[in-house]
């Protein structure tokens, strides 16, 4: 067999990367290419350049470095014992890929991973390396996340926070059990020891960018983690009790989940169902509550059943809402935007425009009904002028009125 | 007020907009209507080279506008209305200019009427705006440059783009931005921009035909976007709210779609096949095991058709010993640790005071695994690979069996219970804690020992003998 072409190794190193959740390209410093000799523009919100049949938003050159690894995890396609196919780029090749398609207008940039080759410094090398030619060579402006190797040198991991607009660790798995058991090779104090690094290379970078004005920026889109849920045993209250964690021992600006996929070649150490799809879109969703509604931990583990998980068949958000009944109804003239952001349909563009409304009028119910994309939801849980829902608490059936029909759940799940 | 006043203020204005989206024009325009009080029912506005509203014919004859008097208020408006009102005129709609020209009248009253979310107006326009700033982003995201050699030798970028709105010439700026060092052109059929790196040209409209029509580099971008996307999570609803099918026609990959989603359940499957056995539910009894494991075939080894060795002893037996896989003799009679191996064991668990008929015995890989010479039988040690495919099948064990204590007997049975390759020397001789509360031991197999001679074996020996009775104190001491 002679060498792999670059459609080939594309086809290989695009495939083994596909298990990885996290994509966006926002949140980092405005660039743009003007006076330069490069490309490339950055303008505070990712775009996403295209759309996979999976749903997920396609904004990056997401691929490997390599897929051939060291490490033996059991979840991980390219894991040493398994039978896929190898391929490795060159730090050149990848940077010429990454111009060739922003230059098309295809991506906003380069989201680059890797196994393990050689040694983690090796690996990590390469990686800079990449980055260092997009940014120096091609005056490249555009977006570059690093998935960095914890046992990486530091200094590596530093570097890379200066060519990379995001660097993101893996924590691969929401319990030490579950790292200890799944990825042996890996340890858990170690990858929080590279997070805590990073956090504090940002602080201080962000430091001498106030007093220094040529300060080198370091990750400006800050750092992200993913985590593997439902290929171990751990409960939803685990996870997003470690996430909560992570956003505040971190500052991490984003923690992904990945549902595990079955993949090919998978050690049977795994469990025997992959997870259902709607498992990971609840955790999302608690995550949002966490991030903009005001919600705790607390709050969000009280919405979950006896075996700490959240329900499967509505929303976190619901969950709580139902589970406190005593709250509501809350009057939309009256009631303060924390309790209005707890009403179960009302996003926070919902409540901000019956915040803006109410200066003007007092609000009815089909008033209201303009402002939300679905009164049905929103209606036993407020009062308006010309409406009071009957006691919620005697509505022993509301959930079953409220979750959403089977065939839909269905669908998500699919 | 003078008769001939009243008559006058009867008068309608038309003003006709010299481009779609030229909003400085609109704005100064609808300033001066304000300014003369000019009512909204009494201004028809129309497009650029349209034929004006439909009623401007039964209307009376339309005349010049007025001028403002010195001390007419001037005209205010809301940031957010100017900032709505910037997206909104670029809509396709031809009612907008009135539209926008009715809100900022009634602005001069309600200065904070953009606030009221539940006024229609505001609302109307506000979906407008919307709609304008999603076509915005779909242009930035949609457009796809093709690659054109210019006669200058230089890469010049063109590409072919059809939006719903006038927004073609509010987003050069994105572009330009985006790709100052190059030479590119999008060509869309409401008019089209070009940067030759340092300025912006406008051209009137053009035609798909215009455009070029293919370019390599799309073969490689086909090439990622189907291999970026896993078949194990097929969400084509929301693949299609954020993709509508009307862009599709411009951009190269969106060719894949039908054969994409028509794969995925069999890619999936596929996939699923390749780790089967994580699928099927594991026998609950030892029996079940006994039937299916002979079937097995999760790795090559199976395929060798010989027969499979399953564990044998107590089913509540505190103690579990672990070696690597049947041997020549083990194949034949179907019992594990009954060749060489098994008689050394044997007298090493009788020296040490364990009885072997109070423990399980089982191996790590249930399949004989040999090379074939002539007609021997040579054995092979599995690899790390097959180790851990058919762990599925001791787990399986140790869940009826539930052992207190489990002995592992080499690096593959070791394997077995830990998931990685260890060293023997460095973790005999001390307990590792597994997951279900049980007590991993770590030692050598009997069958290393039987290839050694002279000073090393009875060292080797006396290290084997150690660690059993390491094994047997501390299942004494479980036992209490
Ligand atoms: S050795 Fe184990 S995994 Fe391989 S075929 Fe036999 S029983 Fe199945």
């Amino acid at each position: 067999m002679g060498p792999l072409s670059t459609i080939e190794k594309l086809g290989i190193l695009a495939d083994a990367a596909k298990y990885d959740a996290s994509c966006a390209s926002s949140g980092t410093a405005k660039k743009n290419s003007l006076g330069g000799k490069g490309i490339g523009s950055t303008e505070g919100m990712g775009i996403c350049h295209a759309y996979a049949p999976d749903g997920r938003c396609i904004s990056l050159l997401k691929i490997l470095l390599t897929n051939h690894c060291i490490f033996d995890c059991h979840y991980c396609i390219n894991r040493k014992s398994s039978n896929v196919r190898r391929a490795r780029f060159t730090p050149q090749e990848v940077a010429d890929l990454t111009i060739s398609f922003y230059k098309r207008n295809y991506i906003e940039g380069l989201f680059l991973s890797s196994g393990i080759i050689k040694s983690s410094n090796f690996t990590m090398e390469q990686m800079v390396e990449a980055a260092r030619i997009l940014r120096e060579e091609c005056d490249f402006r555009g977006y570059i996340h690093l998935k960095t190797i914890p046992e990486a040198d530091p200094e590596l991991v530093h570097q890379a926070g200066l060519y990379a607009d995001r660097v993101s660790i893996n924590v691969e798995l929401p319990t030490r059990k579950g790292l200890t058991r799944l990825a042996p090779d890996k340890d858990a104090s170690q990858i929080e020891g590279a997070m805590g690094k990073v956090k504090s290379d940002i602080i201080e970078a962000k430091d001498a960018k106030k007093r220094f004005k040529h300060a080198p920026r370091f990750a400006p889109a800050g750092q992200s983690t993913q985590m593997i849920i439902g290929a171990d045993a751990a409960s939803d209250s685990d996870i997003v009790g470690r996430a909560s964690k992570l956003y505040g021992g971190f500052g991490l600006r984003r923690v992904y989940y990945s549902a595990f996929s079955p993949i090919p070649d998978a050690s049977a150490v795994l469990p025997l169902k992959r997870p259902p799809l709607i498992r990971e879109h609840r955790l999302y969703q608690s995550d949002w509550l966490m991030r903009f509604y005001g919600y705790q931990v607390r709050d969000v583990q009280q919405a979950m059943g006896k075996d700490g998980n959240l329900p499967l068949d509505i929303d976190p958000k619901l969950a709580w809402a139902l589970k406190f009944r005593s709250v509501f109804p809350l009057d939309v003239n009256r009631a303060p935007r924390e309790q209005l952001l707890r009403v179960p349909g009302l996003g926070v563009t919902a409540v901000n425009r019956i915040i803006a409304a109410r200066r003007h009028r007092t609000l009815r119910l089909d008033e209201v009904g303009k402002l939300t994309v679905s009164i049905a939801k929103v209606r036993p849980f407020i009062c308006a002028a010309d409406w009071r829902p009957t006691a919620l608490t005697d509505r022993a059936d509301l959930r079953k009125m409220l979750a959403p029909k089977q065939e839909q759940l269905e669908l998500f799940a699919a | 007020m003078s008769a001939l006043q009243s008559v006058s203020d009867q008068r309608h204005f038309s003003v006709t907009m010299p481009r779609a989206d030229d909003f400085d024009f609109w704005r100064d325009q609808a300033r001066r209507l304000v300014r003369c009080g000019i009512a909204p029912e009494r201004v028809i506005w129309s497009e650029p080279g349209g034929s004006g509203d439909l009623f401007s014919a039964s209307a009376p004859e339309s005349e010049e506008l007025p001028t403002p008097q010195d001390d007419a208020p001037q005209t205010r408006a809301s940031k957010r209305f100017v900032s709505v009102a910037q997206n909104a005129i670029l809509h396709s709609d031809p009612e907008r200019f009135a539209l926008l020209y009715r809100l900022l009248w009634r602005l001069q009253s309600h200065p904070r009427i953009m606030e009221d979310k539940a006024d229609s107006d505001v609302r109307r326009i506000e979906d407008l705006a919307k709609s304008v700033r999603r076509d915005s982003h779909k242009m930035h995201a949609f457009v796809r440059f093709r690659e054109v050699l210019h006669e200058d030798g230089a890469e010049h970028f063109v590409a072919w783009f059809e939006p719903d709105h006038h927004i073609v010439r509010a987003n050069a700026g994105f572009f330009k931005r985006r790709f100052a060092n190059m030479h590119w052109s999008i060509l869309t059929p409401k008019g089209c921009i070009h940067w030759d790196g340092k300025t912006v040209r406008e051209s009137p409209p053009a035609q798909r035909s215009d455009a070029p029509d293919g370019d390599p580099t799309e073969d490689l971008w086909r090439k990622y976007y189907a291999s970026i996307f896993n078949p194990a999570r097929l969400k084509v609803g929301a693949m299609m709210s954020e993709m509508p099918k009307k862009y599709w026609k411009n951009m190269p990959e969106a060719e894949l779609i039908p054969e994409l989603i028509a794969g995925a359940q069999s890619r999936e499957a596929q996939m699923v096949d390749a780790g089967a056995m994580e699928h099927e539910a594991r026998p609950e009894t030892l029996e079940a095991m006994e039937r299916a494991v002979q079937a097995c075939r999760n790795c090559g080894i199976g395929e060798l058709a010989n027969q499979a060795v399953m564990g044998e002893g107590p089913r509540d037996a505190p103690l579990m010993i672990v070696g690597e896989q049947p041997g020549h003799q083990e194949d034949q009679t179907g019992r594990p640790f009954v060749g060489p191996a098994g008689q050394l064991l044997d007298l090493h668990l009788g020296q040490a005071g364990i009885a072997r008929d109070r423990a399980y015995i089982t191996n790590a890989v249930k399949h004989f695994k040999y090379v074939r010479r002539g007609k021997r039988r040579i054995h092979q040690t599995p690899t790390a690979k097959e180790v851990d495919t058919c762990r599925w099948w001791v787990e399986a064990e140790r869940e009826v069996v539930k052992p207190k204590l489990i002995l592992a007997l080499g690096a593959s049975a070791a394997r077995a219970m830990l998931g990685k390759t260890v060293s023997i020397n460095t973790v005999r001789g001390k307990p590792v804690m597994l997951n279900d509360g049980s007590e991993l031991w770590i030692t050598a197999h009997p069958s290393y020992l039987l290839r050694l001679d002279g000073d090393a074996r009875a060292q080797q020996e006396q290290l084997f003998r150690n660690d059993l009775l390491a094994v047997r104190e501390r299942l004494a001491e479980l036992a209490d």
